[in-house]
């Protein structure tokens, strides 16, 4: 019978070794997640009611916490460079207006971007290892990796290989985020599921554990390339992960949602399912990131809205 | 760099107030507080009222009349004097009004929501997000029989059953009332409704609902009382039929009452039901789950999953894990949109709740109480957990009817079905478990009216509800609900031979 891992709190999964079959074996012994149970917290969680000083302090932490993204074929460097202005004081109107957390982008425009923030507390991320389906050698992701690193690069979001995981192969995923960990150097991993094409909260959670395991400083829900992308109930699942790894091992990793938050309700709604599910240590930029490309502008609509009481058009605030 | 101004310390941020609007209860409107006969507003006949409080504030609600033996009589005299005319009705007309009280019910959504809020303690996300709805879906799904009770399985026209005498209790107001009155209505019963008292203002508010729909006077009538009015509406020889949700002492006094009578009875009383966890559970889901079975409503709840029975290799585990979440529960003002945990129906029910939890550290049980503060006014009680309960315990055995959860263990699943059926009840049983088999293989062992698998407290009109044993028999909701309120009709035995 599938073991219950989780209560034995004096495993430490990191020491699972490289073998696949205890990484298998541990992933498969971890609890269940019911679907209707799951998606029942989640829509319960999105009825908490945001007033006031409460919903000032979270836009300004959404802000804090957007990885302001371009992944476009059509991306210039003149665009990435009006992003990163973008990134650094999203409203120019009022430099009461936090910076954002990192602006992410392809990685032949890391060296723009980087020139663009430098000196900022602004971080540049790029998307590498084959972004976004990852169908390409362990060569070519490592080479990608490398050249993002070189050229700037503070963050590198990698995507696992789908194929590999959907097909049992734990250990060569896990062995491919080990090797671009190794890369990144002192940069930081973050580890993108694509939760869409992973079907069932069994998988997520498995995935969420093969990622910490093998050393992801963050896991991520989805490129943005696929849709469903960062749902409340994924989200959920993911931050549970995050949650129990620290309560095995006492490291806190991070956890970014992806693809398809456009406005500041849903936001604070995933701002909400961290707080109530791990707590506020994670309520920071170095652990929560919400991937957004569009979210910007309504969270500066809705805050200009907190103090003027009119929700403007979104002419009243700067596109890029 | 920080610029959140809010403190960043475990465990999270503190929401600020979100308090629902009070003035949509409209608690100084005309009728508040008079008895609802024939048709029209009363006073009690010897002019008697009580006091109706809220339970999170002490606060003076309304007086409301108390109604005596004289009242009863005009209000049951009042229901049978329509029945005529309501059961002869043609069902797509009984349909018709049904529909339109569930649409004026949705419609007024708010208004109940709060109002319940004030007269009960329990708090507006569950007013508004379960108890309204629910009832305005129990109008819907009978408004939608009463013109097909051919086919409720009783064979071509069964008669309604008569009069109505419906007792319902102080914990889901509304909802108890539209457990019953909806098919008594489409059955085509007329109805004297007893609520509780120390809830009686949405039943009032209901019944003004009703005369706004321009429902034929006499087909539902309100006697607000306390346990004499409720007696007075049992003993009645004009009531055909009683249907009572309570306790299991009164439930057993009615059914003293009625033996030897034509009148019918249904009984939905107390219970104590195990939520069982078994060791591949979905541990997080259970989690949320036994938070829902206990927690839900206070745990005034008749199917609370109060008895939580946990394979002993996760006990540890599962303890551990709820008295955590049970620690991000936000209990107080019940109208803010954020409180998971409301008030105490009553300092009588607060009292019954804080003795039954010195039983249990009495028996030696080890109680863990979550570190949240109370409010000063009102009636409050935190979620409380007891491990190391014994099933000879009395807090394993009593019905507590508040947020205390008693956990016990078993090491097979032959163990936990015993000790689940190890009680004088029978109204509900959780399961929880991957593994279909054993959820199927569980529920055919349990005695409980209602089993649930990886979920808990979760009700649809489409689905009957009710117990075995002490917990009481017939069913509300579903065709077996129904035909509580039917009679096979007349001509049957011609067709049956």
């Amino acid at each position: 019978m599938a073991a219950l891992v989780l209560p034995d709190l004096d495993v430490d999964p990191r020491t699972l070794g490289d073998g696949e079959a205890a990484l298998t074996a541990f992933l498969r012994g971890l609890p269940g997640v019911d679907r209707v149970g799951n998606e029942r917290r989640a829509a319960q969680l999105a009825t908490r009611s945001l007033k006031q000083d409460t919903k000032r302090a979270l836009i300004d932490l959404a802000i804090r916490t957007v990885d302001l993204t371009t992944l476009e074929g059509a991306d210039t460097p003149a665009r990435v460079r009006s992003l990163c202005a973008r990134a650094l004081r999203p409203d120019p109107a009022d430099a009461e207006v936090p910076p954002v957390a990192a602006v992410c982008v392809y990685p032949d425009l890391v060296a723009t971007a980087a020139e663009a923030v430098a000196g900022s507390s602004v971080r540049v991320a790029a998307v590498a290892t084959a972004f976004p389906s990852g169908r390409a050698s362990r060569t070519v992701k490592l080479t990608d990796t490398r050249e993002a690193v070189a050229a700037g690069a503070d963050e590198i979001d990698m995507v696992i290989d789908r194929g590999a995981f959907l097909s049992g192969r734990y250990g060569a995923v896990a062995d491919e985020i080990r090797a671009v960990k190794e890369v990144c150097g002192d940069a930081h991993l973050k580890v993108i599921l694509e939760t869409g094409e992973l079907a069932t909260y069994d998988n997520v959670r498995r995935a969420s554990w093969l990622a910490l395991i093998a050393g992801a400083d963050t896991i991520k829900t989805s490129t943005g390339k696929v849709s469903p992308a960062a749902t409340h109930p994924v989200a959920l699942v993911m931050l549970q992960a995050v949650r129990d790894f620290h309560l095995m091992t006492g490291e806190r990793r991070g956890v970014k949602v992806a693809g398809g938050i456009r406005t500041t309700k849903d936001a604070l709604r995933h701002l909400v399912l961290v707080n109530e599910t791990v707590g506020a240590d994670w309520l920071t930029p170095d652990r929560y990131r919400i991937g957004a490309s569009g979210l910007l502008t309504d969270l500066l609509l809705q805050r200009q809205k907190l103090r003027t009481g009119v929700y403007g058009s979104a002419d009243r605030v700067t596109l890029d | 760099m920080s610029r959140f101004p809010l403190d960043l310390g475990s465990p999270g941020w503190e929401y600020a107030p979100a308090p629902e609007a009070r003035t949509v209860a409209r608690l100084d409107a005309g009728a508040q507080g008079r008895l609802f006969i024939g048709g029209t507003w009363q006073d009690a006949a010897d002019g008697a009222t009580f006091p109706t409080h809220s339970p999170a504030t002490d606060e003076h609600l309304a007086d409301v009349a108390l109604a005596g033996g004289t009242d009863v009589d005009r209000a049951v005299a009042a229901a049978r004097a329509a029945l005529p005319a309501w059961s002869g009705l043609p069902g797509a007309e009984r349909a018709k009004l049904l529909f339109r009280l569930a649409r004026m019910l949705q419609e007024r959504a708010r208004e109940f929501a709060v109002l319940e809020v004030l007269d009960n303690g329990k708090p507006i996300r569950e007013t508004r997000d379960f108890d309204v709805p629910t009832a305005a879906a129990h109008l819907f799904h009978h408004a939608g029989w009463a013109d097909k009770l051919d086919h409720a399985g009783l064979g071509p026209a069964p008669r309604p059953v008569g009069v109505v005498g419906a007792i319902v209790p102080w914990n889901f107001p509304l909802l108890m009332l539209a457990w019953k009155v909806a098919p008594a209505l489409a059955s085509g019963s007329t109805v004297v409704l007893k609520p509780a008292e120390t809830t009686p203002l949405t039943a009032l508010r209901f019944a003004e609902l009703c005369e706004q729909a321009d429902l034929p006077p006499g087909v539902l009538n309100v006697v607000t009382g306390a346990g004499a009015t409720g007696a007075a509406l049992v003993r009645h020889p004009g009531v055909d039929k009683i249907a009572f949700t309570g306790s299991t002492a009164v439930g057993k006094d009615i059914q003293r009452t009625l033996a030897g009578t034509d009148r019918r009875l249904t009984l939905e009383l107390g219970g104590k039901a195990a939520n069982i966890v078994f060791a591949d559970a979905p541990i997080d889901e259970t989690i949320e789950g036994i938070v829902d079975g206990i927690f839900f409503n206070q745990g005034h709840v008749c199917c609370a999953g109060s008895r939580l029975l946990v394979e002993e290799p996760v006990h540890d585990l599962v303890v551990e894990r709820l008295t955590r979440r049970i620690g991000t529960l936000r209990l107080g003002d019940p109208l803010d949109k954020n409180t998971d945990v409301g008030a105490i129906n009553s300092p009588a029910q607060l009292a019954r709740i804080r003795e039954l939890a010195d039983v249990g550290e009495a028996e030696g049980a080890q109680r863990w109480t979550a570190d949240c503060p109370l409010p000063e006014r009102g009636n409050w009680f935190p979620p409380t957990v007891f491990t190391g309960v014994s099933q000879s315990s009395r807090i394993a055995q009593e019905e507590i009817f508040g947020p205390v959860l008693s956990v016990l263990t078993f090491r097979t699943p032959d163990e936990a079905v015993t000790k689940a059926n190890n009680t004088p009840y029978g109204l509900s049983a959780g399961i929880w478990t991957e593994k279909g088999a054993r959820i199927l293989w569980m529920a055919d062992r349990l005695r409980a009216g209602v089993v649930w698998a990886n979920t808990f407290n979760r009700f649809d009109p489409a689905s009957p509800f009710g117990g075995v044993k002490e917990s009481g028999f017939g069913r509300e909701g579903g065709r077996q609900g129904l035909h509580a309120y039917l009679e096979p009709s007349a001509d049957r035995g011609g067709i049956d031979g």
